[in-house]
């Protein structure tokens, strides 16, 4: 394996374990916030119990993310100082935003996790509060980088040397506005469908419990409110997209000639050599809509670009058919949990957490969010390829000159291998221990 | 160079208190590991209800450092990272293991016999990450590592490899020791046993993190003459060395008369005063004899802007510290608060 595609795979492996963390750390505070305020309001204990079990589930992920985050940070240094060498100054003002989110979320989290009984229970839920808008408010400023990484902008380059930085370009990226909205609501979508999944588990278990009826029906809640959000804010970003980087959406789609008309291709491998789609079923005239709003637009395809500027086809088409199918077999499924609590309300219909199949939907769906993170963060990321910094500066002069990068990739990769594997035990545990014994 | 200087002296200070803080962290698992006898049990759960509440908020100062000299010295955290990518990505897989282990410790969820595992994971990941941390400082240090046109050409091993840098690594598990061993003596008011123990701990640390000092300093007469020469007569020398050496005296007079709060402080000071005097000793140098600080890439509208934003944002986070350290660090909050049960 030669060192730059080590160093490749040690990023796309520390970001797509970190990623994992970096939503539960968004998304669990505001479901263990909500649980704590609806004690607070009812005097209900099973509000109360879910709300610990929530904050404890929240305290290892956020450990864990802590933890893998700090390795990114450094990271960065490690595979790509060209890339910080020169970006340094320009992602610093995000970056150092974020580093204080991430100081008020640990603290509150501190707070909240050890601080009942020692503070007045009106600041203990504000500290819960604190903990969900700073996880948030961390995520959005990291996505600015990321953004300004695709639509760089806010310096010139004079003889090579970076010069003229905007220290808030990145905060003023075109991309940041939809790529932030599209990340936070997909954090809270993906993380609503697994504590659904988990609790739609417990449920089928002990239907009787309060505190699994609790925590489905928040969980449904939230995955209702967020998921068809997130479905118009993938519109907006794939227009965005199609409007500035024509090349990665070109590549997502398998679209080599430019086209009036477009259609979509479900499905199917991309061949560069020939320039064609196989095995793809095409949808007509969807992407011009789609990336447009006109079934007559014009969609700009791969032809735009010599071929040693495309990124990977294959990889990049796969991984946006796995979103794009996760994304819309999600919101089938909240739609029909939708229908199921409105009906709840005549006598006689089950409410949802007695639903039972759709408990046992809920149990299919549960990583179907997840799955649609990697793989959306798989299309933004290996779509920009061969670019770190799109249009200036390339991955492979960024990487580090240090030889031998398989040692580290396969050192950090067996490390998060196990901390995942002991994190779920430890998730699998606490599921566990909220069950009757002879029913786990 | 006025933004220059005013980054380096905040970065300066985002370390002292990462050092009195997260590295401190490392120092109590570092007790861990060495907590033994009829105690052991009892030293063990004081040194996890000590750092459960505020280790992960302790360990922040490090992003902070990390960000901003990536920010304000581009040029130089490529030279660092390049340079020192080995013993920096052993003091990550240590962070990592760390944390990791002393959450999954601290929520169980898991039979005892697998806690104790991770128990010691976290207390071997403690002893080795203080040591790598001191490294890539001794690296930072050594003068050995060598820049052509923006370039590292010195290879992956200079500097980090030197007995001097193995010698500011030990230097730093010893300070970590220190100051863990004073703090826990001075939260434990309430056992008096284990406060004994630790005070005695905290005393035999003090004497040994003197010697390590003197080790490093004739080290580096050897590995580093130029820090050797700044060490002995730098402008600021003389100042960072009474100061340091009156707070050690201090603290080892405060645990012999039993003025806990008096050590706390003043053993905070001696190992500020040990990181100042690694700065000033540096002189104009981000790297020693490698990355000068006009050379380091300072963009000074990126970094005024960045400070100031820091700057107002201390408003909330300055307020948050302090509650938090409040709440689990004062007196009254030292009496019962059951570990998270399992």
């Amino acid at each position: 394996m030669d060192d730059l595609l080590a160093a490749r795979s040690q990023m796309a492996i520390s970001l797509g374990f970190h990623i994992l963390f970096a939503i539960a750390g968004m998304a669990m505070p505001v479901l263990m916030a909500l649980a704590q305020w609806r004690h607070l309001a009812t005097g209900d204990a099973a509000w109360r119990d879910l709300a610990r079990r929530w904050a404890k589930g929240t305290a290892i992920l956020f450990a864990v993310g802590a933890v893998s985050g700090t390795v990114l940070s450094f990271e960065l240094g490690l595979l790509w100082p060209e890339f910080m060498r020169h970006a340094g100054p320009i992602i610093g003002m995000p970056f150092s935003l974020e580093g204080v989110a991430f100081f008020l979320e640990a603290i509150f989290l501190g707070l909240f996790l050890y601080g009942e009984g020692r503070i007045s229970p009106r600041a203990h839920l504000l500290c819960g509060v604190a903990v969900a808008v700073s996880g948030t408010a961390s995520a959005v400023f990291v996505t600015a980088v990321n953004a300004w990484m695709n639509e760089p902008s806010g310096f010139a380059v004079v003889d090579g040397v970076v010069t003229d930085i905007d220290p808030w370009a990145t905060l003023r990226s075109g991309a940041f506005a939809t790529q932030a909205t599209h990340v936070v609501l997909g954090a809270y979508a993906a993380v609503a469908f697994v504590a659904m999944g988990i609790h739609a588990v417990a449920l089928r278990r002990v239907p009787d419990d309060r505190m699994h009826r609790h925590a489905f029906t928040l969980a449904l809640g939230m995955a209702l409110v967020t998921t068809p959000l997130q479905i118009l804010s993938g519109d907006l970003s794939a227009k965005h997209i199609a409007e500035h980087q024509p090349l990665k959406l070109a590549a997502a789609e398998g679209l080599f000639a430019t086209t009036r008309g477009a259609p979509i291709a479900l499905g199917g491998w991309p061949d560069a050599e020939s320039r064609t789609m196989t095995g793809a079923i095409e949808v007509p005239l969807v992407l011009s809509v789609l990336a447009t709003g006109d079934p007559d637009g014009e969609v700009v395809g791969l032809d735009s670009a010599p071929p040693e500027m495309w990124p990977p086809l294959g990889v990049v088409h796969l991984a946006f058919d796995v979103m794009v199918g996760c994304g819309s077999a999600m919101l089938a499924f909240v739609l029909w949990g939708a229908v199921v609590w409105f009906r709840s309300r005549v006598p006689g219909r089950p409410a949802p957490w007695a639903h039972r199949r759709l408990l046992f939907a809920a149990m299919l769906a549960s990583p179907l969010g997840v799955i649609a993170i990697e793989a959306g963060w798989t299309v933004t990321e290996v779509g920009r390829q061969p670019w770190v910094v799109h249009g200036f500066l390339r991955t492979a002069d960024a990487v580090t000159p240090m030889p031998n990068v398989v040692f580290t990739l396969v050192g950090f990769t067996s490390l998060f291998a196990v901390l995942g594997v002991v994190v779920v035990m430890l998730l699998r545990n606490l599921v566990r221990s909220s069950l009757p014994r002879g029913r786990r | 160079m006025t933004a220059a200087l005013v980054l380096r002296a905040v970065i300066g200070a985002a370390l002292v208190a990462y050092v009195l803080s997260g590295v401190a962290d490392f120092g109590a698992g570092v007790w861990d590991l060495l907590a033994r006898g009829r105690l052991a049990e009892r030293q063990r759960a004081a040194i996890a209800h000590a750092i459960a509440p505020i280790w992960e908020a302790n360990h922040i100062w490090l992003i902070l450092v990390v960000v901003l000299a990536f920010t304000g010295f581009p040029v130089a955290f490529a030279v660092v990272a390049t340079a020192l990518h080995i013993p920096i990505a052993m003091a990550l897989v240590g962070v990592v293991l760390r944390g990791a282990a002393f959450t999954f410790r601290a929520y169980g969820l898991q039979r005892s016999d697998l806690r104790a595992r991770w128990g010691w994971v976290f207390a071997w990941s403690s002893v080795v990450t203080p040591i790598c941390l001191g490294l890539v400082v001794g690296g930072m240090s050594s003068d050995a590592i060598e820049v052509e046109g923006g370039r590292v050409v010195s290879g992956y091993l200079a500097g980090w490899t030197s007995p001097f840098a193995w010698g500011v690594g030990a230097l730093t598990l010893a300070c970590a020791a220190l100051l863990a061993a004073v703090y826990l003596a001075a939260d434990l008011d309430d056992d008096a046993e284990l406060q004994a123990a630790f005070r005695r701990r905290a005393m035999i640390c003090e004497v040994i993190t003197g010697a390590c000092a003197l080790v490093v300093a004739l080290l580096a007469a050897r590995d580093s003459p130029r820090l050797w020469d700044a060490l002995l007569a730098g402008p600021w020398a003389l100042g960072v060395h009474v100061a340091a050496f009156a707070a050690a005296t201090t603290t080892l007079w405060a645990l012999l008369t039993r003025r806990f709060a008096l050590a706390r402080v003043t053993v905070g000071l001696q190992v500020a005063a040990v990181v100042v005097g690694w700065g000033v000793a540096s002189g104009d140098d981000l790297v020693l004899g490698a990355v000068p600080l006009y050379a380091a890439g300072v963009v000074p509208h990126v970094v005024e802007p960045v400070l100031w934003t820091l700057a107002a944002s201390g408003v909330v986070l300055v307020p948050a510290l302090f509650w938090l350290l409040r709440v689990f660090k004062s007196r009254r909050a030292s009496t019962d608060e059951p570990a998270p049960e399992a």
